[in-house]
């Protein structure tokens, strides 16, 4: 039937004009999750029941012309580092393989009261640190274009299932990248919204001045409807943002004429692949060709950004996983000998290797003696970074870069070497410093057929003209239309 | 930048066994990324205030109003040891 090739908003308009009821939805979807997860793996928790349950609370309530939530019968899934009452949330981590929250995130809450549809949890990269997902400490998660290649990370689950259309739309989150990066490579859209837009209240905390949950998508309208719902102030989040309420998707038609588009030649130098960098000139002639305005520009403090973020991040992680001790909940050893013991165990054991380098660095960066040359430097560093996005954003309305200096590389190709992992997040990390919002859209193919994404990035709490700009590009181009078929092309 | 000493104190620090192969493995990832990161001694930071925080957001508080809190049934219902109500812990006073 391919209702599995739908987008969210076309399932959702045909659930509403009772083209099709909601169950059906799911059942075909299941049934394409049975045929494509031995090969894709990026669930690590499929929630038939709880779906089937939802689906059909949204029939009855359709069949009784009752009022719909916006987003009423859509499936979907959220990366396993956003709390699900009653269903584990593990962080695809040894630590939390058991772990049942008794609440659910704000954001999970949202897309309930929307009455979207659960369909289970993604897989990721341990506690969300990662680019490939390779970290997960359960399985590994492929890549649907070239079942050899990484999806991505640290959101590579819930890329490579919208890709695979085995779900029409997946939440993830975004520290350095985790959602535009692994977008890019799975040929989806990406959005990481504006820092304190969307509630982290119930979401894993990883680096908590970095963190947001963002969306994985199958085209632009799709982020729009999505992040309707997922957007607004949360008092259950201290550093969620007070703003009016806006609609996407009023005026995602606008184009860009006369639109000025800054290109940060800082994106544009070495170690960027040639595959990338022609199809980033192709989109900059196309945006020209819809009417934009494009301006070389520099940001010159930009190349520090990603030194920044691992002190920023890893020191910040190292706190918020500090409350890891096997005491009220996640793993315990069978067997210690006092309380040091226990801890040491519990977290030795619980914890991944990445996951360790990262707490170590981050413990170092904060200790007596290292505190101002790791990360009171890096905070000094990060204000430097946001003024030269301040002073870009006077002149223009968006800036575009490549998402990633390459399409994605083989399974245990960087595994070996952290540093040249990290180096990959070069494009992406720059707006986490600076708290702006992003998104990743598909702008082309290598030779090999690997997608290549853009990314657009805008101001803060703007947007509007983000997704307006990325609209205007999607529709002068087909890259979104195509889907993969696991090594094949497929219009 | 960091010996195999200072990845032990900081391993001690962060509560993580390291046996002898690891200690070896993370000093020399640590250095490296380290070495890395020495980068931003490039810039002269001397009149620039830190950004602890990227939001123009100070002092968010509520109102001191009881609300509804998690019963503590759910509360314990992840714990490998509980007793009374209480968490349970290896002794920590002798």
């Amino acid at each position: 039937m391919g209702l599995h090739k739908k987008t969210a908003f076309e399932i959702k308009e045909s659930i509403k004009n009772k083209e099709i009821k909601a169950v059906e939805v799911v059942e075909s979807l299941l049934k394409h999750i049975e045929k494509t997860e031995k090969d894709i793996k990026a669930f690590v928790r499929l929630t038939p029941d709880i779906a089937m349950d939802q689906a059909k609370k949204v029939d009855e309530k359709i069949a009784k012309g009752e009022e719909l939530g916006d987003l009423a019968g859509v499936p979907m899934a959220l990366k396993d580092n956003i709390c699900t009452q009653g269903v584990v949330t593990s962080c695809s981590s040894k630590m939390l393989e058991n772990f049942i929250p008794s609440y659910s995130a704000t954001v999970n809450e949202k897309l309930g009261q929307a009455e979207a549809v659960l369909l289970g949890k993604s897989n990721m990269d341990e506690f969300a640190m990662g680019s490939t997902t390779e970290t997960s400490a359960f399985h590994m998660t492929k890549n649907p274009w070239d079942l050899n290649k990484v999806p991505g990370g640290s959101s590579g689950g819930s890329a490579a299932m919208v890709s695979a259309d085995q779900a029409y739309f997946a939440l993830g989150t975004d520290t350095g990248g985790s959602v535009r990066q692994p977008a890019a490579f799975c040929g989806v859209v990406g959005l990481k919204p504006t820092y304190g837009l969307v509630s982290r209240y119930g979401v894993v905390a990883f680096a908590s001045s970095l963190d947001q949950v963002g969306t994985l998508t199958k085209d632009v309208k799709d982020s729009a409807l999505v992040l309707n719902t997922l957007a607004g102030h949360d008092k259950k989040d201290a550093t969620s943002a007070g703003v009016k309420k806006v609609d996407y998707l009023d005026g995602i038609e606008k184009g860009i004429k006369g639109l000025k588009i800054g290109i940060p030649k800082e994106f544009f130098g070495q170690g960027l692949s040639t595959s990338v960098e022609k199809a980033l000139n192709e989109a900059i002639y196309t945006l020209k060709q819809l009417g934009a305005e494009c301006e070389n520009i520099s940001l010159p403090y930009s190349e520090y950004a990603l030194p920044a973020y691992y002190i920023i991040s890893s020191a910040e992680a190292s706190s918020n996983l500090a409350r890891f001790d096997g005491i009220r909940y996640g793993y315990r050893p069978e067997d210690f000998d006092n309380l040091e013991d226990l801890y040491k165990k519990a977290r030795s054991q619980g914890f991944g290797s990445e996951v360790k380098r990262r707490i170590m660095l981050g413990t170092h960066a904060l200790s007596s003696g290292h505190y101002d040359a790791y990360y009171k430097k890096a905070m000094k560093v990060r204000t430097l970074i946001k003024e030269d996005f301040d002073k870009a954003f006077k002149k223009y309305d968006i800036l575009v870069s490549p998402t990633n200096p390459s399409t994605a590389f083989n399974i245990g190709a960087k595994i070996e070497d952290p540093l040249e992992i990290y180096l990959t997040d070069i494009y992406t990390v720059p707006l986490n410093i600076a708290g702006l919002p992003g998104i990743s859209i598909p702008a082309g193919f290598s030779e090999g057929n690997l997608p290549i994404g853009l990314q657009m990035i805008g101001n803060v709490f703007e947007e509007k003209t983000l997704l307006q700009a990325a609209y205007a590009f999607e529709q002068g181009t087909d890259f979104h239309k195509k889907r993969p078929t696991f090594g094949k092309l497929v219009k | 930048m960091i010996n195999k000493k200072d990845v032990e104190y900081v391993a001690d620090l962060a509560k993580l066994y390291l046996n002898e192969e690891e200690i070896e493995m993370y000093t020399k990832q640590l250095d490296s990324i380290l070495e890395y990161i020495e980068k931003l001694d490039q810039l002269d930071t001397s009149n620039v205030a830190p950004t602890a925080h990227i939001l123009p957001m100070k002092n968010v508080f509520r109102e001191d109003q009881i609300e509804a809190s998690l019963e503590i049934e759910d509360v314990l219902k992840n714990a490998p040891s509980t007793e009374d109500n209480c968490f349970e812990v290896p002794k920590v006073i002798e």
